[in-house]
């Protein structure tokens, strides 16, 4: 069970500081997550520390690739005026 | 309401501004200030209007991670105008911030400041922050260190700022009601989660305000800056500046909103307007009356190097500064001699004008309407630009008793694209549309072409005023107006572009 991030990362270093786990891996031209150290922050936090700090929607993801911040929701941009957004997505 | 711990600058008349006893010249606005502040930002382009014709800054951007988010900021857009850590700007370690800043300090001897401002917020990333600032306090001693911050993590690193003798920071403050804060930040990161709408303003409020209260305990100079939202919190920003003043801060900095569909920001993509320069500058004359206002601000990068408006950061690239020999103590004697300079220069003006009064008593009659002219200048507080190379002007108001400084223009409207990029409107009238309200502009040099076109728009071309201190020449073409009988009635208004 692990997080992902995607190529929508800005590489900014938001998540790197608040990963309890030190999963977060400063990589060029985005980070990546070590699945192997990554647990979804489980039994440390109420919420994915990585995915609550992320200020790039759809930037990561889960195992079924579903964006833990889905367009929008952290912009408030409403939808139709996002129209690339979704295909950039990658999932 | 407490008084505030710091001194500020005495209430201003109606005009706001400078009102000092017929002062006519923005060389003596700060000898309202206490010397100890005075000598602080004489030569702070960032907090002193005066000093930003003298002397330079930069900001290195070291500081990627933000824990809030904005709705005029979008932190993937990647035009040469932002920074975007990766993409456009480098990102630079602490290392290569200092490397960067003792290079920039050897070759332009008018830098006198390092801010970090981000991208992102700089004490969001504490360790990378603090190590740039620790790292140069010892190695260039000479250098003002400034911060900038959005506020939130501003309690818990109090005593770090003070301890490391970051005297100045400015904090962006929008909003003192969580009401209307909710319609200006989305969300924000606390205390281990993502926090939305009222209850993440609240937060973010609280903090602010209690980190102003301490940096001022701790007399740390704090100047707050405020985004003007038309409709948001365009008329609480007068709340906004009465409560800094009441905690001690000692400027604010109210900028226009930039917000463009391009930009892909929550106000851009939705429509939401940037202010007028006109309501702009009303709105800063009605927070005058509670505080001192900066009004020179150019909204700069978080990488940005050189005199306030002009960005020479492409000539310290990592690659540029890698092959590059610094003589630090030879620069830092450099700068020493030309900051004595320039001091000596304002304090020599400074006394000869409370010698003699300024030539604004000659235009007496006390009904003659204010007339905004715009300067055309590369520094030194003289008119010494030739029109078509300004990308920016300065426009100052001229009433019968003083000239004093309002703002800026941007000629190139935050765009340094060429003519495709925008509305397709030539450089020309982009000038003249960006110049709106203004009625003359004073430069070193004007073609034939912009001179016509200029007197067409109501825009009077003056070259004849060259290499003259800026508030002196206003003046002078202000009474040549009045001799002229063109100041006795209201100005009609002319129609916006």
């Amino acid at each position: 069970m692990a997080l992902t991030i995607t190529k929508l990362c800005t590489a900014c270093d938001a998540c790197l500081h608040v990963c309890p786990n030190d999963a977060i891996v400063e990589d060029k031209p985005y980070y990546f997550i070590e699945a192997e150290k990554c647990t979804e922050c489980l039994s440390e936090y109420a919420e994915p520390q990585c995915a609550a700090i992320c200020p790039i929607e759809c930037a990561i993801v889960n195992e079924l690739d579903e964006p833990l911040n889905p367009p929008g929701s952290l912009t408030g941009i409403p939808l139709e005026l996002l129209p690339e957004q979704r295909f950039h997505a990658g999932y | 309401m407490d008084l505030p711990v710091i001194p500020i600058i005495p209430v201003a008349k109606s005009g706001g501004g400078c009102s000092s006893s017929g002062c006519g010249s923005a060389s003596d606005k700060l000898s309202h200030v206490p010397d100890h502040i005075r000598q602080k930002v004489q030569d702070h382009p960032c907090y002193s209007e005066e000093a930003h014709h003298y002397f330079a800054r930069m900001h290195v951007a070291v500081a990627p991670a933000c824990n809030i988010q904005c709705n005029y900021c979008n932190r993937k857009f990647d035009c040469a105008n932002e920074s975007r850590p990766g993409v456009v700007s480098e990102l630079l370690s602490p290392q290569q911030a200092v490397k960067k800043v003792m290079a920039v300090a050897a070759t332009i001897p008018q830098m006198t400041v390092l801010g970090i401002a981000g991208p992102g917020d700089p004490l969001g990333n504490p360790e990378r922050t603090f190590a740039t600032f620790r790292e140069l306090s010892a190695k260039a001693p000479d250098i003002k260190l400034c911060v900038s911050t959005n506020g939130l993590r501003l309690p818990e690193f109090a005593d770090e700022i003070a301890k490391h003798n970051i005297d100045h920071v400015t904090i962006t403050i929008n909003c003192v009601d969580p009401d209307v804060g909710a319609k200006i930040y989305p969300w924000i990161f606390w205390n281990n989660r993502r926090i939305r709408g009222r209850e993440a303003a609240a937060i973010l409020i609280e903090q602010q305000q209690k980190g102003l209260e301490m940096l001022v305990e701790r007399g740390v100079l704090v100047k707050v800056n405020s985004v003007m939202i038309p409709g948001v919190n365009d008329q609480h920003l007068k709340e906004v500046s009465k409560m800094v003043k009441a905690k001690g801060a000692f400027l604010h900095n109210v900028m226009p909103l930039i917000a463009e569909a391009e930009h892909g920001t929550y106000y851009g993509m939705v429509g939401q307007r940037g202010p007028s320069s006109a309501e702009l500058q009303s709105l800063q004359d009605e927070c005058a009356g509670d505080m001192a206002m900066m009004r020179h601000c150019r909204q700069c990068r978080a990488d940005a190097v050189g005199m306030l408006g002009e960005d020479r950061g492409s000539e310290f690239s990592l690659d540029k500064i890698e092959h590059m020999e610094i003589d630090y103590e030879a620069a830092m004697e450099r700068r020493a001699a030309h900051r004595d300079e320039v001091i000596a220069k304002l304090e020599a003006r400074r006394s000869s004008l409370g010698a003699a009064p300024a030539s604004a008593q000659t235009p007496a009659a006390p009904k003659l309407r204010p007339v905004l002219m715009a300067v055309a200048t590369t520094g030194q507080g003289v008119i010494n630009q030739h029109f078509g190379h300004a990308k920016e002007f300065l426009v100052y108001e001229a009433t019968p008793e003083d000239v004093r400084f309002i703002g800026h223009r941007k000629t190139d409207l935050y765009c340094s694209g060429d003519n495709t990029c925008g509305e397709g409107e030539s450089v020309l009238e982009r000038t003249i549309r960006a110049l709106e309200g203004c009625e003359a502009v004073l430069c070193a040099k004007i073609g034939y072409e912009p001179w016509g076109k200029l007197e067409a728009a109501g825009i009077a071309p003056n070259g004849e005023h060259a290499m003259e201190p800026i508030e002196e020449a206003v003046m002078a073409v202000y009474c040549e107006m009045a001799e002229a009988g063109k100041l006795a009635a209201p100005l009609e208004k002319r129609q916006a572009a």
